[in-house]
C-alpha cells in the first residue's frame, strides 16, 4: 500500500503530454517450457495511445495482462525493467497489485458479458473499484457511478445502474465495463480488444470514448488484431507475431509504409480497403500470373427470390415483434448478394427463412422460380441439396463425434450424384478437401483439433459437397483472425469463379460485405433501408443509416 | 492445435494424446470389477467348493484360513456363496438399470422431441414420480407380485427410471437445438435419420457414466430389499439374501453380516468410482 501511495504522489507530477509514463524493457513471459513473449520493449507516454497488433497466439494479450499482474499462477514473468513512473512493477505482491489495479492502471477486457458479474447490479460493478480503494461514502459512490455511466455515453444512467449486466445490450455492457475501469481515473488504461464483439456504430462510440480520455492526458495501451481500429486511435504501433516484435514505430509509418512483410500482409488482408476481385492474400511471386476468370452472372435467372418476407415473433411477454419486415430480394445465378446490418437487424432471421429452416409469417421464398418456403418439409427435402449453408461457428455445426471425412461423405450422400461406393466417397471427399486447400491427411482428423480457418474450410467443403447452386453464408468469417479471414474470403471468391455458385452473404462487417458482394442490402430493424450495387452503396450511400454505418467504419486513412 | 497425421499413424497419435493417468483408486476399482466378472462368468475358478454343500459338522465357524469368510448355520462356506451370488446380484443390478434406462429413453425422447403439451405432461408425471420414494414403490410391487428376482428387477428399475428420464429429457432438449442437428436438417436428411445418427448418440453420450453409477446403486437397493425379506428368498446365495439369512445370528456370528455387507460396499464403490472416472474422461473428451 505504501509503495503505491508513494507512486501516486510521483504520478501526479507527470502531466505534460508526451512524457514517458511506462517503461517496459526486455519483457519475457513463459508458461512452463513455452515462452510466449520473447523479449519486447516499449514506452507509453502521457496522452498517447500505444497499440499492440497481432493475431491469436502472438502474445499480445499476455503482454497486456503482465501490466496488471494477471498472467496466472503458472506463468513466469521476467523483465529488465517494468516501471510505471517510478513504480517498479516487476516486484509486486498480489496484495500490492490490488492497490495498483484500478487506481494506477485500468484494465478493459474484450467480453463484457463474462467480465461483469451477472448477478450484481451494474452500479455495484462500477463502484467496486471505488469501494476497494476506499473512495468516498456509499452515497457518493452511487452518485459517481451514475456520473461515470453518463460520461461513457450510456443513456438514462440512473436507470441502468439498477439493472443487471444481462439486461443491457452488448454496447452498453462494454461501456459499463469501461466505466468501471476508468472509475478512479487511472493514468494508464490497458484495453484488450475492447471493440471486437461490437457493431460498427457502437465500436465507433467506444473508440471515441477512449480517444477522449487520451485528450484528458491518459495513456492507453490498445490490444487489437484489427489494424483499421488501431488506425483510429494509435500514435505508436507494435506488430507482434509468435511472441516477438516484428515492427515498431509511429502509427502512420507502420500503417502506410510498413517495413515488415507480415505487416504488409495484415494490411492487405483488410477487406474494406480492397474492392471485389482483389486478392486479400498476395500470391507468391512465382504464380503472380494467375488471373481469375469469373463465371458470367446470369441476369435472367434468379436462383433465389424473396417476396415481401415478414416474420413476427411473439415474445414471452405476449408482445408481437416484427423481426423481418417486408424484405424482398433476388439472388442471380453466379452473383453474391450481401446483407449487412447490426445485431438485431433481422439479417440472420432472413437467412434462416431463405434456408426454409423458419417459416415466414407472410410473403414467400422462391428457389429457381419454384415454391420453396410454401412446400411441406417432405416436398422440400429432395430440393435441399440445391441450397447449402456455412455458419459462423463451424465447430458447433459438426457432430462432435465425427471426423472430417465422415462429415463430408455424409453431405455427399445428400447430393444429386450420391457416391456409389465407399471408395468413391473417399476419393470425392479428398477432392473436395483439396478444393478448399486441405488434403487427404485431414480426412481422419477431428474438427476439434483443427484451427479456426481449417474448420471453416471443412464447413465450406461440406456445403459444396451436394453441389448446390446457392450457398447461404451466415457471418462465415466473423470469428476468424484477419489473415485467416482473408484466406477464407479469397477461397470463397475463387470457388465462385470456378463453379459459378451464388452466395447470399450475411455479415455485420461492412468491409467484408463490400469486398465480396456484387450487390448489397442494408438492413435495419427488420427493414431494408438501402440496396444497390456494392460500390454505389459504399461510395454514394443515400440512406442516413448507411451513411452513419460508413462513417463509423474504421479506415486506415485515418492514421 | 493442428494435428497433421498420416492416416495410419493417426490412431497412434491419438493414443499418445490421451494421457493415461491411472490413479490408484481406479486401479483397485478395476481389479475388483475384474474379480467380480470372473465370479459371474466362471465362479469355480475362484473357489473349489459348492455353494450348496451342507456340512453340519462345521456350522457357524468364524473366518479362518480354510473358510476365509466363515461358514453359515448349515455349514456352507460363506466365501463360496458370496462368489456364486455375484451372478444374481449383478444380474439384478444390470437388469434394473437396463429397464430404468429403457423407460427413461422412451419418456425422455418422447417428451424432449414432441414438446408442447406432451412434454409438459411427461415432465409433470416425472416430477411426481421422482418425489415418490423408490422403496415405497418397490414394497407396493412386491406386495402385489410376491418376492422374486424379476419383481426386484422391475421394482428397482421402475423406481429409478424417473431420475434417468429427467436427465435424458434435458440432454435431448440441449442437443435438439444444437447447430449440427440444424445443419443435418439443412443438408436434407430425414428427421428420423437425424434423430438416429446425431440426436440419440450425442444425447446419450454423457449418460454412459451415469448408467455405470446406476448399476452399483441398483445392487445396493436390491440387497436392501432382500435384507428386509422382500427380495430374493434366502436359500439363494444372492448377496441381499445372505444378509437376510444372517440376520438371525447377528449377535453371535458377526461374519454372516459383515462379510457379504463388505463385498456389497466394495463392489458398489468400485463400480461407482469407475463410473466417475469414465464421466471425467467423457467430459474431457467432449467440449
Amino acid at each position: 500500500m505504501t509503495a503505491a501511495a508513494e507512486a501516486t504522489k510521483e504520478l501526479t507530477n507527470v502531466t505534460a503530454t508526451g512524457t514517458p509514463l511506462l517503461h517496459v524493457e526486455n519483457l519475457r513471459v513463459s508458461f512452463g517450457d513455452a515462452e510466449v513473449v520473447k523479449g519486447i520493449s516499449f514506452t507509453t507516454r502521457v496522452g498517447r495511445c500505444l497499440a499492440i497488433v497481432g493475431e491469436s497466439g502472438s502474445g499480445k494479450s499476455v503482454t497486456a495482462r503482465t501490466l496488471v499482474g494477471l498472467t496466472g499462477p503458472n506463468s513466469l514473468v521476467r523483465a529488465d525493467r517494468i516501471d510505471l513512473a517510478g513504480l517498479d512493477l516487476t516486484r509486486q505482491s498480489e496484495r500490492s497489485w490490488r492497490a495498483i489495479r484500478g487506481r494506477e492502471i485500468g484494465f478493459i477486457l474484450q467480453d463484457a458479458l463474462v467480465s461483469l458479474d451477472q448477478l450484481r447490479l451494474v452500479g455495484d460493478e462500477i463502484t467496486e473499484p471505488l469501494k476497494l480503494h476506499g473512495w468516498g461514502t456509499r452515497a457518493s459512490r452511487r452518485e459517481r457511478a451514475v456520473e461515470l455511466l453518463g460520461s461513457v455515453g450510456v443513456p438514462e444512467p440512473e436507470v441502468k445502474v439498477r439493472q443487471r449486466p444481462y439486461e443491457l445490450s452488448g454496447g452498453l455492457r462494454q461501456r459499463a465495463l469501461i466505466a468501471s475501469a476508468i472509475a478512479l481515473d487511472p493514468k494508464l488504461v490497458v484495453a484488450d480488444e475492447p471493440t471486437t464483439a461490437l457493431d460498427v456504430t457502437i465500436q465507433a462510440q467506444v473508440l471515441d470514448l477512449l480517444a477522449e480520455s487520451k485528450v484528458r492526458g491518459r495513456s492507453i495501451i490498445l490490444i487489437s488484431h484489427d489494424l483499421s481500429v488501431v488506425a483510429r486511435l494509435a500514435d505508436e504501433v507494435i506488430v507482434m507475431r509468435g511472441g516477438e516484435v516484428l515492427e515498431q514505430g509511429p502509427a502512420h509509418q507502420v500503417l502506410h509504409q510498413p517495413r515488415h512483410e507480415y505487416t504488409q500482409a495484415l494490411l492487405d488482408a483488410i477487406p474494406s480497403e480492397h474492392t471485389r476481385g482483389v486478392r486479400l492474400v498476395r500470391p507468391a511471386a512465382a504464380d503472380s500470373a494467375v488471373r481469375r476468370t469469373r463465371q458470367p452472372i446470369d441476369r435472367d435467372s434468379p436462383v433465389l427470390e424473396a417476396r415481401h418476407l415478414t416474420k413476427v415473433f411473439r415474445g414471452p411477454d405476449k408482445v408481437d415483434r416484427t423481426v423481418v419486415d417486408d424484405v424482398s430480394f433476388e439472388l442471380l445465378a453466379g452473383e453474391t448478394l450481401g446483407i449487412v446490418g447490426e445485431s438485431g437487424s433481422g439479417k440472420t432471421t432472413t437467412a434462416r427463412i431463405a434456408l426454409a429452416l423458419l417459416q415466414p409469417t407472410s410473403g414467400e421464398m422462391l428457389l429457381h422460380r419454384q415454391q420453396w418456403s410454401a412446400l411441406s418439409p417432405a416436398q422440400r427435402r429432395p430440393l435441399r441439396k440445391r441450397i447449402g449453408v456455412i455458419y459462423q461457428d463451424p465447430l458447433s455445426s459438426f457432430d462432435p463425434r465425427w471426423p472430417t471425412g465422415r462429415i463430408i461423405t455424409d453431405a455427399l450422400r445428400t447430393g444429386s450424384r450420391p457416391p456409389s461406393s465407399g471408395a468413391e466417397a473417399r476419393t470425392r471427399a479428398v477432392r473436395l478437401l483439396e478444393q478448399v486447400g486441405l488434403g487427404e491427411r485431414h480426412l481422419d482428423s477431428a474438427p476439434l483439433r483443427l484451427s479456426g480457418g481449417q474448420r471453416q474450410r471443412v464447413a465450406i467443403a461440406r456445403a459444396l459437397a451436394p453441389e448446390p447452386e446457392v450457398i447461404v453464408c451466415d457471418e462465415p468469417v466473423s470469428a476468424l483472425d484477419v489473415s485467416i479471414q482473408a484466406q477464407v474470403l479469397d477461397l470463397l471468391t475463387d470457388l465462385q469463379d470456378e463453379l459459378g455458385v451464388s452466395y447470399l452473404f450475411i455479415s455485420h462487417d461492412l468491409g467484408v460485405i463490400h469486398h465480396v458482394s456484387d450487390r448489397i442490402l442494408v438492413m435495419k430493424e427488420g427493414r431494408v433501408v438501402e440496396s444497390g450495387a456494392a460500390d454505389d452503396v459504399f461510395e454514394r450511400p443515400r440512406d442516413p443509416y448507411t451513411q452513419r454505418l460508413l462513417t463509423a467504419l474504421p479506415r486506415l486513412a485515418q492514421a | 492445435m493442428t494435428t497433421v497425421a498420416v492416416p495410419g499413424a493417426s490412431a497412434l497419435a491419438r493414443l499418445r494424446d490421451v494421457r493415461f493417468r491411472i490413479r490408484p483408486g481406479t486401479a483397485v476399482s478395476s481389479l475388483i470389477v475384474l474379480v467380480l466378472l470372473v465370479a459371474v462368468i466362471a465362479p469355480s475358478v475362484l473357489t473349489h467348493r459348492s455353494p450348496t454343500a451342507i456340512d453340519l459338522e462345521h456350522t457357524l465357524l468364524p473366518p479362518s484360513l480354510s473358510h476365509p469368510f466363515g461358514t453359515d448355520d448349515a455349514g456352507r462356506d460363506l466365501y463360496t456363496r458370496v462368489v456364486y451370488g455375484a451372478r444374481e446380484s449383478l444380474g439384478i443390478g444390470l437388469g434394473a438399470t437396463a429397464l430404468a434406462m429403457g423407460i427413461a429413453i422412451i419418456l425422455g425422447f418422447t417428451g424432449g422431441l414432441a414438446g408442447g403439451i406432451v412434454d409438459t405432461v411427461i415432465a409433470r408425471v416425472l416430477e411426481v414420480a421422482f418425489a415418490f420414494p423408490v422403496l415405497l414403490l418397490a414394497l407396493l410391487l412386491i406386495a402385489i407380485r410376491g418376492p422374486s428376482v424379476t419383481t426386484v428387477i422391475v421394482a428397482v428399475g421402475i423406481g429409478s427410471a424417473p431420475g434417468y428420464a429427467r436427465m435424458v429429457r434435458g440432454q435431448v432438449l440441449a442437443v435438439r437445438n444444437a447447430d449440427y442437428v440444424t445443419a443435418a436438417g439443412a443438408l436434407g436428411h430425414r428427421r428420423s435419420a437425424v434423430i438416429r445418427r446425431h440426436l440419440f448418440p450425442n444425447a446419450m453420450r454423457p449418460l454412459v457414466a451415469v448408467i455405470t453409477l446406476g448399476i452399483g446403486q441398483s445392487i445396493v437397493w436390491a440387497s436392501g430389499l432382500a435384507f428386509l425379506g422382500l427380495g430374493v428368498a434366502p436359500p439363494s446365495p444372492e448377496w441381499g439374501a445372505l444378509l437376510s439369512a444372517g440376520r438371525m445370528y447377528i449377535t453371535t456370528s458377526w461374519w454372516l453380516e459383515i462379510m457379504p455387507g463388505m463385498v456389497i460396499v466394495l463392489v458398489a464403490l468400485a463400480v461407482t468410482s469407475l463410473g466417475r472416472t469414465m464421466q471425467h474422461q467423457l467430459e474431457g473428451a467432449a467440449r
